[in-house]
């Protein structure tokens, strides 16, 4: 038994899944941020993981990409949350909601 | 599977593939219980390093997918740079506080667990109805033994714009961060150390 690359594409819906839900239940900004973190992760390793099955660099290339708009979400991200953090003293995104109709 | 049928398939395999067998029946229950723990612990730097951990676990995935360049990124920019600044960012905002676990939104929770029992039926109908079988190719050999020096080569050539592109979208988040966190003109919080330090004469 070998391991092929298609059982890291399984691993990786699964761990882009528990991101989304992550996502959904969540109500701490920063860990939404983490369940973000963990998508485009996952996201990462489906890419390189079709590079090796198509034995294709470009893949490796788009990662690395995704990589280097992660930290730049991240900075402005947690940017933002630290601005509000100072206006609300809180974390939570439910107390974000001035725009409510 | 009897003694005999397991020697058997292990005898064909070489000494790499078994220990990426063994690597990966380790390491990947381990990525998803971390995933797991991140998602449900109540604590957000729990939450932190067991995303660290998670991270680690990608990192080896990658070794063992031939992408040693972007291994050892993960490790670095991932594992040490960006989970680094969330936890300045947890110490920063308070990390007595537990998050809040009643629901805002009423049946939110259900909903929540139907959609993502049906997106993770979705992408695994769609990993099995292309079956993606084989075991791909040595991409070592595509990369003439150097991965570092093959990535290099394409990022330089065929990803030179994009590369410069992106060089500039690390620029205007950083000075975009600056002004987001610069605080002058705008009033202290209440009872932070900064405004103590105003009203002291």
């Amino acid at each position: 038994m070998r391991v092929e690359p298609s059982w890291y594409l399984v691993l990786s819906a699964l761990l882009f899944t528990i991101g989304v839900a992550g996502v959904l239940i969540r109500r701490n900004a920063i860990v939404l941020f983490m369940c973000v973190e963990l998508m485009l992760n996952s996201v990462n390793l489906s890419f390189i993981a079709f590079s090796k099955l198509n034995g294709d660099l470009n893949g490796q290339i788009l990662s690395f990409f995704v990589m280097v708009v992660a930290a730049a979400e991240v900075v402005v991200g947690l940017g933002i949350l630290v601005a509000i953090f100072r206006k609300r003293s809180s974390a939570s995104v439910d107390d974000v909601n001035l725009l409510k109709g | 599977m009897s003694p005999l049928h397991a020697g058997a398939i292990l005898a064909a395999t070489t000494a790499g593939e078994r220990a990426e067998l063994v690597f990966f029946i380790i390491l990947a229950p381990l990525a998803v219980v971390t995933a797991l723990g991140m998602v449900l612990n109540r604590h957000a730097v729990y939450s932190a390093l067991l995303l660290v951990v998670n991270f680690f676990c990608l990192a080896a995935f990658y070794v063992f997918l031939q992408a040693q360049f972007l291994a050892a990124v993960q490790v670095i920019v991932y594992a040490g740079a960006i989970m680094v600044l969330f936890l300045f960012v947890l110490m920063l905002l308070g990390i007595s506080r537990e998050d809040v676990l009643h629901e805002t939104i009423r049946g939110q929770r259900p909903a929540a667990a139907v959609l993502v029992v049906l997106l993770l039926a979705g992408t695994i109908w769609a990993l099995f109805a292309h079956p993606f079988s084989g075991l791909g190719a040595d991409l070592n050999r595509v990369a003439g033994n150097d991965n570092v020096r093959a990535i290099g080569r394409l990022l330089f050539t065929r990803y030179v714009f994009a590369f410069e592109a992106t060089g500039l979208l690390l620029v205007v988040a950083a000075v975009g961060a600056l002004v987001l966190g610069k605080r002058a003109g705008r009033p202290l919080p209440r009872g932070s150390a900064a405004q103590r330090e105003e009203q002291v004469p």
